[in-house]
């Protein structure tokens, strides 16, 4: 049964301490809400997991809720660094981060495989890269049918997906639109997943046969957070603010003016943080 | 008619180019490049970006690489899976663009660590999608502005594999992909010679001399014996060039 949820009950119930979460969205349907949530609740010790960690992985790293880091790209897209992140790994502010480095092709792949069920995800990738000699999960295996070098990484399964969706209807049947990115396939490869959405309909609407439609069976908890996802984008509702994107490359540069804009937009604020957009 | 160094770079990566092909685009100058080839030379181009979005044709330029102008302005959007299996691995690119915060003589890419891995002077954003992008798309060119801290005679770490030690080095890993055929700077334009692979300078920017080049270069960089001058863009270039940052500027909130 899938359950419906506030987010503050979701994530009380469905993230742990030291657990491995992948909140995904390849810079679309972002789940800011809820990783504002998990910041508020001080979960610790979390093992985080995104292809494209960006702003929000940059806030729960610099509150401190995160052990490690499994990740292909961690930038503000078209703006720079993330501060936390580096501050994070290159001084062990707030905390030494542990980090495991991947190829978007290798992570996609690894979650691809988690959904089906594999243990391992098999790819023409890395050849010549440094990224196998420093992340023990990248191997290589031969094709047993033409000789190649292929490589090989394990499956993505989190304990826990959590992602951002246009809408779900009375059943928790969920629809996403647009940019789908990986959210299928971490939700499919999670042992649970939690899905936060900008609507809850009567009709999902699902405008094609071929709509990327995730069943109910396959989402243990829906959130109602409309605005969920920003300062990213849910397209068909609202617009990416890229000039919050900008703006936090001067707001998480100094520790100190990144923790006082927590603490006013996040720790205390129980509404989805507003931004410009 | 003045330009920038970047206007520069993507109107010479916007030339080379080409009507029938099939782009994995890159956010920033590459961006900027093949939109502009689009709208010049090149109106049937295909622009892929690694979101998912294929033969996208976008009014104004993305800031991230999943921006809702790609999505909207797309043929078709697929997974990041599909991206990666289908049409990156399967070979349907005919190029691919590359930069990053280290570039070697051998046109091997650094975005990962500026000093050691485990404890790093600088932790750069990392790879994303570029590592496959090297080996798989038919060809790549890299962009990026040019200095000693940046085109070193060694890069920190490999990131993407460009010739490793050159020659056939390549081949030898079982690459079957011709790698970067061009580099382009804000200085000049340079290509690897054949057999060696070593990066040469084919073609020095207007108002730039070899000695500049050499300073600019961290290791004893060699210049083509058919040395060409870049055409300075033109005032048509520019103009569509320009428009399209203005439009741009206007849509990301006036910045």
């Amino acid at each position: 049964m899938t359950e419906f949820l506030s987010l503050r009950d979701a994530i009380a119930a469905y993230v742990h301490d030291s657990s491995t979460v992948a909140l995904e969205g390849f810079t679309h349907l972002i789940p800011f809400a809820a990783g504002h949530e998990i910041i508020r609740q001080q979960k610790r010790d979390l093992t985080l997991i995104r292809m494209t960690p960006d702003l929000i992985y940059d806030q729960l790293i610099g509150m401190g809720c995160v052990r490690k880091l499994v990740f292909s790209w961690g930038g503000n897209p078209g703006v720079g660094s993330l501060h936390r992140f580096r501050d994070a790994v290159e001084n062990g502010w707030p905390h030494p981060l542990e980090i495991e480095e991947h190829s978007h092709a290798a992570m996609a792949n690894a979650y691809a495989a988690g959904a089906a069920g594999l243990p391992c995800a098999i790819f023409r990738g890395y050849a010549g890269s440094d990224l196998v000699g420093v992340n023990s999960s990248i191997r290589f295996i031969t094709c047993p049918f033409t000789g190649e070098q292929l490589a090989a990484v394990p499956a993505i399964t989190p304990d826990l997906a959590i992602i951002h969706a246009q809408r779900a209807d009375k059943s928790g049947n969920v629809l996403i639109e647009g940019i789908t990115g990986v959210q299928k396939e971490v939700v499919l490869a999670a042992k649970r997943a939690v899905v936060t959405v900008e609507e809850l309909v009567e009709d999902l609407r699902a405008p094609s046969s071929n709509s990327t439609v995730l069943p109910h069976w396959t989402v243990n908890a829906i959130v109602e957070a409309p605005g969920g996802a920003r300062p990213s984008y849910a397209h068909g509702y609202y617009r990416r603010d890229n000039a919050f994107y900008t703006d936090w490359d001067t707001i998480a540069r100094d520790r100190s003016t990144f923790q006082l804009w927590m603490q006013e937009h996040v720790l205390d604020s129980h509404h989805p943080v507003k931004f410009a957009g | 008619m003045s330009y920038s160094t970047t206007e520069m770079m993507a109107v010479a990566a916007a030339r080379a180019l080409a009507n029938e092909d099939i782009c994995f685009v890159g956010i920033g100058t590459p961006s900027l490049a093949c939109n502009l080839a689009r709208l010049m030379h090149a109106p049937e181009i295909t622009l892929i970006y690694e979101s998912g979005t294929i033969e996208t044709k976008p009014d104004v330029l993305p800031l991230s690489i999943g921006d809702p102008e790609l999505c909207e302005t797309a043929l078709t959007t697929v997974s990041v899976p599909e991206m990666f299996q289908y049409w990156l691995q399967g070979g349907r690119i005919s190029v691919g663009f590359l930069g990053g915060a280290q570039l070697d003589k051998f046109a091997n890419i650094n975005s990962s660590v500026i000093g050691n891995y485990e404890r790093p002077k600088v932790r750069l954003p990392g790879g994303g999608g570029a590592p496959e992008i090297a080996a798989s798309c038919n060809q790549t060119f890299v962009v990026m502005a040019q200095s000693r801290r940046t085109f070193v005679e060694r890069v920190d770490f490999i990131t993407s594999f460009g010739f490793g030690e050159g020659g056939d080095h390549r081949q030898r890993l079982g690459i079957r992909t011709q790698g970067p055929t061009l580099v382009i700077t804000d200085l000049c334009l340079m290509r690897p010679d054949p057999p060696t692979k070593e990066l040469v300078v084919v073609s020095m920017h207007e108002g730039i001399s070899r000695e500049e080049i050499t300073q600019k270069t961290g290791w004893p960089v060699r210049f083509s014996e058919s040395l060409a001058q870049t055409l300075p863009p033109s005032e048509n270039e520019l103009k569509v060039l320009r428009d399209l940052q203005t439009r741009t500027n206007r849509a990301h909130g006036g910045k």
